[in-house]
């Protein structure tokens, strides 16, 4: 049984199912996040005093990837805007960009973990590090998950480019919306954890 | 056969005014990047820094949800689900400060 309104609209929704639910899915992770950002304020204003996030954490590191995801943003969505024109190889391009964007991401987030860890500095040191640690881990596991998702379209789902290309362009902008809203979280843990 | 022809053109047109747009969001993403670093460097009071910090964050996150997510041209049911999520987010931002004014989890 084919899976129903995965190129054609809903008459009641006027989407196609895979919108509506990967909107319904970025709500639940706005809950999620929203639950820690409402853990961090809590603490922050419980403490008596609260480090400045620049004395501990690496700002020129942290901005230069901010630039990074903004830039994988762009990417991607370039990415859906070449399947729009019907330009398979520039669709690779992009998309290619976009995973290799998050895997700088990743690295860069490696080297800043490691050296907290070489200063001794973890998670159960104060309630800064903690949700830091936990904010931070979780967004780096949403940009994994999302280079997997992304990983796929560019590996072996992209032989549904063949035989349903429509189907796979709708695919590829929830794949994006994900990867954007991921981007977005980060556009405000960013300036929370390591400016304020 | 023409007709069809045009609709292609059209359709191309289209999104190359949207591909113009993605890189004049993506000039200004950066851009405001670097000026939430340097305001950082002016060391303004707490609330201050804040403020203006989450400003800027709030102008960045609505040109992605606006631009790269579409959300400026979306349906209205997309709208219904952000604005119950919206409803629900503010309840959980709000719900930890009320418990601590009326005192719980203080003295426990």
């Amino acid at each position: 049984m084919d899976i129903p309104y995965t190129v054609e609209i809903r008459r009641d929704t006027g989407l196609t199912n895979g919108k509506i639910a990967i909107w319904l899915f970025l709500a639940s992770e706005v809950m999620l996040f929203g639950a820690l950002f409402a853990s961090y304020i809590l603490i922050r204003t419980g403490a008596p005093s609260w480090p400045r996030g620049s004395t501990i954490l690496n700002v020129p590191l942290a901005t230069f990837n901010t630039l990074v995801l903004i830039s994988s943003s762009v990417t991607m969505v370039m990415s859906w805007a070449s399947l729009k024109r019907h330009r398979f190889g520039t669709f690779r391009m992009y998309m290619g960009a976009t995973i290799l964007l998050g895997c700088v991401f990743l690295i860069v987030k490696y080297f800043e973990y490691s050296h907290k860890f070489e200063l001794g500095l973890f998670p159960r040191t104060n309630n800064f590090l903690a949700i830091y640690f936990t904010l931070t881990g979780l967004h780096m596991l949403h940009v994994f998950g999302g280079m997997c998702v992304n990983a796929y379209f560019l590996g072996p789902g992209a032989k549904q480019w063949e035989t349903n290309p429509e189907w796979f362009t709708n695919r590829v902008e929830n794949s994006g919306l994900f990867w954007h809203f991921v981007d977005l979280v980060w556009i405000f843990l960013f300036p929370t954890l390591y400016l304020l | 056969m023409a007709s069809m022809e045009t609709m292609t053109n059209d359709h191309a047109a289209e999104i190359d005014r949207h591909v113009r747009v993605y890189i004049t969001v993506f000039v200004t993403l950066m851009a405001l990047t670097i000026v939430t670093v340097a305001i950082s460097y002016l060391h303004l009071p707490v609330h201050l820094a804040v403020s203006v910090a989450l400003f800027v964050a709030a102008i960045k996150g609505s040109l992605v949800a606006c631009y790269f997510m579409h959300l400026i041209s979306e349906k209205k049911v997309i709208y219904g689900v952000l604005v119950l999520t919206a409803l629900f987010f503010i309840a959980l931002l709000l719900l930890p400060v009320l418990t601590v004014r009326n005192g719980f989890g203080i003295h426990g």
